[in-house]
């Protein structure tokens, strides 16, 4: 039985060859990104065991404020110069090196703007010699308080040299320095990674960085010759306490290239999520491939059956097929996925300069490769196994063996596992907590799952009614009438795609939905003619003077300006956002806001206002006291003085301007700013621009020109999405292209019988092109309609965040359909060509 | 080889409704090469019922196909009406089965998505003509189809389909029908009704039929019979009786000097 599955995989090779593609494209998907991620990961684990080398223990101070890469960046805590001085006392230590570090040193470039990053920090530090790997490249380290030296990447993306005048922007406003030196790391390199860095005197840096004279961020000690950095950590861990994380050097590299890691194994977990839906994609395919192979074969294995066979060498010598092709497209997707994911760290390695360590092929991308491909194989082929040991030996001796099943069961228990995934969704919504996410995800699958049991009903009405649209020719009535006739072959083809396309639609329901919303509040709610605020920009708030203030009110034309200082505190605790407003009055009126409780005016030393939300939430009410603690100073005692009800893009703490000297950036970064009666809007606006021309990052923009810029966020989002899930897209045409391959070979003899009687060679295309149409049109269809359910849910359960419109994107949705169909037409090439090749001769003969 | 001169061939283009000269039919090479056709003559007349018959291997099908255009002959000349059916192109082929032929196949004759009426229909659906309401009619009549042509092939007895495809068949007015073994799949009965409704679209309607058979039976109905052995003609029968069919395979089987006179 063995020698004879194998002989007939062979025989049918050409037609595993999609399916086998799709395990394969699923398979390099998820090898590639293991592959990938451990290759960066070794890299950095290299690159700071490199820039630990010459520190034998690190002392650092824990972050003021400690929250997650999801909420922001921590703040960073301070040692004191004291601390420096106790750990230089201890015995063993023959030098503590005193570092200042920060993110948020933005260097203006040649051409007037803030140097940008695309996500690396961009450090601000103090000058330290030729340590730590660190190599002058030209000129030499500042010496001057208005002296820098900046590292090679920064100096190649600015174009700036040594001799220049260049101002940077730190926690202050902009400062002009010279640029004195250009350094580089040991073996070459133009920096740590694609960190940019601008080192200061250490007295500037500690101002400009940290706002705090005399303070460092970490120790780098070198241990006396002899002593070991394990006894010199823990000498020095009893002798400042519990206040520092006291690490040796190479603990330190780990724990720092640990957080990096953290964030890659996200980035993993993203990618296998892709991959998972591409495989489960997969999945019908091969499901779909398999039932049709086993119909087609469904002669052959009654004679087997009345031969002899049991039922289990049938369901055997399906599965073994199936095996056998799990294993194949395991192996070379493996390959494949060892291939991309290199070439992908080569990428990411140029692009951020880092030094990529070899490529490897981690047990995780070896255990997943085969256990999803040969699992995903194995599993798609059991329905059709199982129906295969169901063919009767009678059956060899019938003309048409296969009469239409009814397809009752089917819609039922669709309609089950649908309702079923729909009320899971629904309470995931709903519920809050760690099983949410789980929740969501089982729904959507049983949704996916119960909708595409249900397609095959759905089939029927539906493209009848789509084929009407190219009923106006023959051929195009012909491949209406082909693509109606199995509709479960149709219905499981197009639920493939209905996958891709329903996350890409609900995503997008999702992202319009939220667009609408907060466009239709704050188009109503913002009152302010111009908003003063800054490009988002990792690690940094971007700020301006605020001694303009006075100037900008000035301008003329400008009614007020409300200026608004926002940094992240501790409010009992829980790391939150703190604004800080000039006038509070001001800003109820520019952003419509509503007093629920207690006062709306200026808060007072000691006072803060707060929205309902949080004020439930925490449990507060004016009167009852929060403990609030700001990146630099002690916590401190606020009373609530008044509540305001949350607007859907406003809401949190106000504190008055007390709070400001506490914020690691004492500056305004949002001004909301009221014209005078009768303004010159154009006028006024240059005025203000003119004001911010040392910050350069600093936007004047009206209330549309602001909301665009603020919500073109989701647009890339859904890009990014949408690239990704392409990969599931082409899967799903790959089972277009299989479906029809097999149907054309299926219906050898009739195509050649319509050739006989006239049907030429372009019509013939025609035919299977109308076919392919209509079933891609339909899997779009059923995205579209899932999709927007989910999106709905999405918007319903999200009501709380603000969601009260539900947008659906009928421009996109349009898009989806035209590309659906093009896909169709596409996938129709070979299978036409191949139909329109069929010699008619050998189509028609006798057997 | 000798090539038909052009007067000869208008001159005989308007006797006969398909022709073939000196058709060599040759599979393979070298070793492996089977000649089934060796340099052929043939004429069919307009307005015949023609039969071809001979032992397996004999060539017969190959020749309906040659003549058919349904396949490439290696040397000679086929003639359908006046067209030449060699050296034409794919389109020029569909354009001539659109035109001048009507196919009945042994089996496979019907798409099962279309109702009987459909099939009879979509040859000249293809073609983008109408049908002659007058002549569907009769057609339909001639064969009995009429309270039928709503079902589909499924629906219908072997026989029925084979009365679907003879009318498919008839349905354009081809200037010659070639029927492929029609009735090799059914029992005498329905055999008997589709061959007399061949016969019968023959004596009323004049209608051109050429049909392969290896059935003494069905060649009867036939006006005249050829008969292949060895890729050539080595007999012919005008006027056929079931019996003297049987003589005339049976004499056949003999084994005969080939190419001699006959």
């Amino acid at each position: 039985m063995l020698r004879a599955t194998l002989k007939s995989l062979l025989a049918r090779k050409l037609r595993l060859v999609l399916s086998g593609l799709a395990v394969l494209l699923g398979v390099m998907f998820v090898s590639g990104s293991f592959v990938l991620t451990d290759a960066l990961g070794r890299s950095f684990d290299n690159m700071f065991s490199s820039a630990m080398a010459e520190t034998d223990v690190l002392v650092t101070a824990r972050p003021a404020i400690d929250v997650s890469e999801l909420e922001g960046e921590s703040v960073p805590g301070m040692l004191a110069a004291a601390d420096r001085d106790a750990v230089a006392a201890v015995p063993g230590v023959a030098e503590a090196v005193g570092v200042v570090q920060a993110d948020g040193a933005r260097v203006i470039g040649t051409d007037g703007k803030v140097v940008a990053s695309f996500g690396p920090p961009r450090f601000g530090a103090n000058w330290t010699g030729e340590t730590g790997g660190l190599e002058l490249r030209e000129g030499r380290g500042p010496t001057a308080a208005d002296e820098i030296a900046v590292n090679v990447t920064l100096a190649e993306l600015s174009k700036l040299k040594v001799g220049d005048r260049v101002g940077v922007l730190t926690t202050k406003p902009k400062q002009m320095f010279t640029l004195v030196g250009v350094f580089g790391y040991e073996g070459g390199l133009p920096g740590q990674g694609p960190v940019h860095e601008v080192r200061f005197t250490e007295p500037v840096a500690q101002e400009l960085m940290l706002g705090a004279p005399g303070a460092y961020t970490s120790l780098s000690v070198t241990a006396a010759p002899g002593t070991d950095p394990a006894a010199l950590r823990d000498a020095i861990k009893s002798r400042l306490g519990d206040k520092y994380v006291v690490q040796t050097g190479q603990e330190a590299a780990a724990a720092i290239a640990g957080g990096f890691k953290s964030f890659l194994s996200l980035f993993n977990n993203i990618l296998l999520g892709f991959a998972g839906v591409a495989l489960f994609v997969g999945t019908f395919l091969i499901l779909n491939t398999f039932s049709i192979i086993v119909a087609q074969r469904t002669r052959e294995l009654a004679l087997s059956r009345a031969l002899g066979a049991s039922r289990r060498q049938v369901i055997g010598s399906v599965m073994v097929e199936a095996l056998a092709i799990g294993l194949l497209a395991s192996v070379l997707g493996l390959a494949a996925g060892v291939g991309v994911g290199a070439l992908l760290a080569k990428l990411a390695a140029d692009f951020t300069s880092i030094v990529l360590a070899s490529i490897g092929v981690p047990l995780a991308a070896v255990i997943s490769a085969f256990a999803v491909g040969i699992g995903v194989t194995v599993i798609a082929a059991l329905l059709p196994a199982v129906r295969a040991s169901r063919v009767p030996p009678v059956a060899a001796l019938q003309e048409v063996a296969t009469p239409d099943r009814p397809l009752t069961r089917l819609t039922i228990s669709g309609a089950v596992i649908g309702a079923l995934g729909a009320g899971a969704i629904a309470f995931g919504l709903a519920s809050s907590g760690d099983a949410v996410m789980w929740l969501l995800l089982g729904g959507v699958l049983a949704t996916f799952i119960g909708v595409s049991l249900l397609s095959p009903v759905l089939a029927r009405p539906v493209v009848s009614v789509l084929g009407r649209l190219f009923s106006w020719s023959v051929p195009g009535r012909l491949g209406r009438l082909n693509s109606g006739r199995n509709p479960r072959r149709t219905a499981i083809t197009a639920a493939a795609l209905m996958v891709g396309v329903a996350l890409i639609t609900g995503v997008n329901t999702t992202i319009s939905s939220a667009d609408k919303s907060l466009r239709g509040d704050a188009e109503t709610g913002f009152q302010a003619d111009l908003i003063i605020s800054g490009q988002e920009s990792p690690g940094v708030l971007p700020t301006f003077d605020e001694a303009l203030l006075p100037r900008m009110r000035a301008v003329p034309g400008i009614g007020t300006v409300t200026a608004e200082y926002n940094d992240q505190a501790l409010i009992n605790e829980e790391p939150s956002w703190a604004a800080a407003v000039t006038d509070l009055p001001a800003v109820v009126r520019d952003l419509s806001l509503v007093k629920v409780a207690g006062s709306l005016a200026q808060p007072g030393p000691g006072e803060v206002v707060v929205d309902n939300e949080n004020a439930t939430e925490a449990g507060l009410a004016v009167g009852s006291t929060v403990t609030v603690k700001l990146p630099k100073g002690e916590p401190t005692t606020y009373r609530i003085s008044g509540v305001y009800e949350r607007a859907p893009f406003y809401g949190g703490f106000i504190f008055g301007t007390d709070v400001v000297p506490g914020m690691r950036f004492p500056q305004p970064s949002f001004a909301y700013v009221r014209l005078a009666d009768g303004a010159d809007a154009a006028a006024a606006r240059t005025g203000l621009e003119a004001l911010l021309v040392d910050s350069p990052e600093m936007l004047v923009e009206d209330k549309q020109q602001y909301l665009d810029r603020e919500l073109g966020e989701g647009a890339q989002l859904l890009l990014m999405i949408q690239i990704l899930l392409g990969l599931a897209i082409v899967i799903a045409v790959l089972g277009v292209i299989n479906t029809l391959a097999l149907s054309v070979l299926e219906r050898t003899r009739e195509l050649g019988l319509l050739r006989a009687i006239g049907l030429s060679r372009a019509a013939t295309m025609r035919m299977i092109t109308v076919e392919a149409v209509v079933i891609t049109v339909f899997g779009v269809l059923l995205g579209v309609a899932v999709g927007i359910g989910l999106g709905a849910a999405v918007v319903q359960g999200l009501a709380d965040e603000g969601l009260n419109t539900l947008a659906v994107p009928w421009p996109a949705i349009g898009l989806y359909l035209a590309a659906g169909a093009a896909l169709g037409v596409l996938a129709a090439v070979l299978p036409a060509i191949r139909a329109a090749r069929i010699n008619v001769l050998t189509a028609i003969a006798h057997e | 080889m000798t090539t038909a001169a052009p007067p000869l061939t208008r001159q005989r283009a308007e006797t006969s409704a398909a022709r073939a000269s000196q058709v060599w039919k040759v599979y393979g090479t070298g070793e492996a090469q089977v000649v089934a056709l060796r340099g052929v003559d043939v004429e069919l007349e307009r307005g015949r019922f023609t039969a071809i018959m001979g032992p397996s291997g004999s060539g017969k099908s190959t020749l309906m196909h040659c003549l058919a255009g349904l396949d490439s002959v290696s040397r000679g000349q086929v003639f359908v009406g006046d067209t030449e059916v060699t050296g034409l192109s794919d389109a020029g082929l569909t354009r001539l089965r659109r035109e001048k032929i009507g196919f009945i196949f042994q089996q496979f004759n019907l798409l099962p998505t279309l109702t009987a009426e459909e099939n009879i229909l979509l040859p000249l659906a293809i073609a983008g003509r109408k049908a002659d309401p007058q002549w569907f009619k009769t057609v339909i009549e001639t064969v009995g189809l009429g309270d039928r042509l709503g079902h589909r092939p499924s629906q219908l007895s072997g026989g029925q389909q084979q009365r679907v495809a003879c009318a498919r068949a008839l349905v354009s007015r081809p200037e010659v029908v070639f029927a492929d073994e029609p009735t090799g799949n059914l029992d005498s009965r329905s055999g008997a009704e589709v061959l007399g409704f061949l016969r019968r679209s023959v004596t009323e309607y004049g209608q051109t039929i050429v049909m392969v058979t290896h059935d003494a039976v069905a060649a009867s109905y036939a006006d005249r019979v050829i008969f292949l052995a060895d890729g050539q003609i080595v007999a012919e029968l005008t006027a056929p009786t079931p019996e003297r069919v049987l003589d005339t395979l049976k004499s056949l089987d003999r084994p005969a000097p080939l190419g001699t006179d006959l």
